[in-house]
């Protein structure tokens, strides 16, 4: 199993070796780091302000790939769904796309003082709930599970990085 | 959670319903979309949903529409309506039509999560009531007293037909309290959370009884001073309960039998058609099919009222039950009087399971009362119950027949248990057998 982190967010390559670490960690699987680009602009709404992360998801879809590789886009705008506000992330369920977005994921965004570490941890915790989808992971009750689902980036806080019993036990059952 | 949530989008936009699917999967909901309020209702025809989330401005039928229509089908559904536009027109509309919320797209990833909660915990909690409810039983109404099988199978019969909106007839004896059916009925429906009103059919003379259903418009009559609501209109979304239906008049029962027909009407002196969703409940005493034949009860009204018919078994037929309602009795009267919980000795039971209670249930309790209020204050004696022998027919047999009678009476109903019997009639086992071979007596006849 093969999971690839494209950085489509010109992500600082220290953090995402970071991310990586964790992913594999995590996952249990052989990660890798692609620095990607794409014209953006064509998933960008522009009554929204935001970028369309439905058409985001379908665009890592449809990159090709070799057999059940799992693809991660990593973004950095502010991604909605036609029915949110505003979204950190999706994935197709059980399927081998996902995509998430740092945009909201920063201290300084909220007006608070900016904190690395904590952008980090926050980044590794989405990039584990939406793969946690692609391998047929739902949102958990669990406290603290990665999967619980995040509406605010204190809720993203509130969680660990790392998967309850029940849904590692899952995840390296349908991993297998 | 034990059972998945099922939910249903009905949205014409296809990333509307793609983003929602999603969403819901990933929370683990079973989700079902569909592209138009046709397709949606078709769907629920086929298959159940627990929360049906819908766009309201969709081409062809539109979401308040499909509320309206989901709402026939399942009174308990649970709709979110959604759109783009912040109507509060429409969000009050849509409120007033029965949706569970109405949210705006589009929307913070927080309300919908807090809005699916909320619509699930409601979800679970009346699944969980129902089970309750299933697990408990009929709901009780105090006053019904009685585990002998006669009223238990009545009880049957009330739980059973609580669910519809069925009318009922309640027939029974005066005194065995069919209005206590009558409000256990409606307190087990889905209307108990509306009004059970009670009209006392009997009482009232024709023209107070028109008034008093249909309501009047100040002015309709000398003394109308001012505009009063009807029964009929009271009873909206309840019961309304009909005592004593056979005493109503002709010209009364065409009245009634438009209202039941049409569920509208107009108040006396009014010129307004009111309408008003009740169910109907009627009780008598009297032999409603046989007024029928006798052209003293309309046939068309009799049908119309009785699509289901409830007999409450007279005190004679449950005697088993006597034991139970008299402690019933006893502790309702010793509290509402501030007396010590009195006992009764066996041979007052025994007394009261031999006599035939013409006036059933209510005969009993005021027997109780009574004893209560002339007894000793500590237990209710033979001799603190009336002499309800004398109430029955004029006994012209000799007192040895009477007394053959008696006993063979009593011994049947011990199963001739000779120590049961001689007990119950108060002499030794020795007499009883010397009586028993006296007149002959035989097991089974």
């Amino acid at each position: 199993m093969k999971i690839t982190l494209l950085n489509y967010g010109q992500l600082d390559r220290n953090l995402l070796n970071k991310v990586a670490e964790s992913v594999e960690k995590e996952f249990l699987s052989e990660v890798i780091i692609r620095d990607e680009y794409a014209d953006l602009s064509t998933f960008f709404d522009s009554s929204r302000k935001q970028y369309n992360g439905n058409k985001l998801l379908g665009f890592i879809e449809n990159k090709p790939r070799q057999g059940d590789e799992k693809f991660i886009g990593l973004f950095n705008v502010d991604i909605f769904i036609p029915i949110l506000t505003y979204i950190y992330g999706q994935a197709y369920l059980n399927g081998k796309s996902a995509i998430a977005s740092s945009h909201r994921l920063s201290n300084e965004r909220y007006g608070m003082v900016k904190d690395e570490k904590l952008f980090l941890e926050r980044l590794i915790k989405e990039t584990h709930h939406e793969l946690g989808h692609c391998f047929g992971l739902l949102h958990c009750h669990s406290p603290g599970c990665v999967m619980q689902s995040s509406t605010y980036v204190e809720d993203i806080d509130q969680k660990s990085g790392h998967f309850c019993e029940s849904c590692r036990k899952h995840l390296h059952s349908s991993s297998l | 959670m034990s059972k998945k949530i099922s939910l249903l989008i009905v949205d014409d936009e296809e990333s509307v319903r793609d983003s929602l699917y999603n969403w819901f999967i990933e929370d683990g909901f079973e989700t079902g979309c569909a592209e138009s309020a046709g397709t949606a209702l078709a769907m629920l025809e086929n298959s159940h949903y627990d929360i049906i989330i819908t766009d309201i401005k969709m081409p062809g039928m539109d979401g308040l529409e499909l509320l309206k229509r989901i709402k026939t089908i399942k009174k308990d559904a649970i709709v979110i309506i959604m759109t783009a536009f912040a109507a509060v027109d429409t969000a009050v509309q849509a409120l007033k039509d029965g949706a569970f919320d109405y949210v705006t797209k589009p929307f913070d990833p927080d309300d919908l999560s807090h809005l699916i909660r909320n619509a699930s915990r409601q979800i679970l909690l009346s699944n969980e009531n129902e089970q309750l409810r299933e697990h408990i039983g009929l709901e009780q109404v105090q006053d019904i007293i009685g585990k002998s099988e006669a009223i238990q199978q009545v009880l049957r019969e009330v739980q059973q037909v609580a669910s519809s909106n069925a009318s009922v007839i309640i027939t029974g004896e005066s005194g065995t309290g069919k209005e206590l059916f009558a409000k256990a009925i409606h307190a087990n429906s889905a209307r108990r959370f509306f009004p059970l009103v009670s009209v006392h059919c009997g009482a009232l003379s024709e023209s107070l009884l028109e008034s008093e259903l249909f309501g009047h418009e100040k002015g309709a009559f000398t003394g109308a001073v001012y505009n009063r609501k009807g029964r009929f209109e009271m009873a909206d979304n309840g019961t309304i309960f009909l005592d004593e239906i056979a005493t109503i008049s002709m010209k009364m029962q065409i009245e009634l039998l438009r209202v039941l027909e049409t569920k509208s009407f107009m108040r006396v002196g009014g010129s307004k058609l009111i309408s008003s969703d009740f169910r109907v409940i009627c009780a008598t005493n009297r032999d409603l099919k046989q007024m029928v034949v006798e052209g003293l009860f309309r046939e068309d009204l009799y049908y119309r009222l009785n699509v289901v018919n409830i007999s409450i078994p007279p005190l004679r037929a449950r005697l088993d039950d006597i034991p139970v309602l008299v402690q019933h009795f006893i502790s309702k009267y010793c509290r509402a009087m501030s007396r010590n919980i009195v006992t009764i000795e066996s041979a007052a039971i025994n007394r009261l399971q031999e006599y035939d209670f013409p006036g059933n249930v209510r005969e009993l309790e005021n027997m109780i009362e009574r004893a209560i209020v002339v007894g000793n204050g500590k237990e209710i004696r033979v001799k603190d119950l009336p002499g309800q022998k004398e109430s029955n027919a004029i006994i012209t047999e000799s007192l040895e027949e009477l007394e053959k009678k008696h006993v063979q009476n009593v011994l049947n109903k011990y199963d001739w248990n000779i120590s049961r019997t001689a007990k119950a009639l108060q002499v030794d086992r020795v007499t009883l057998y010397n009586k028993i071979k006296k007149y002959d007596l035989r097991q089974g006849s």
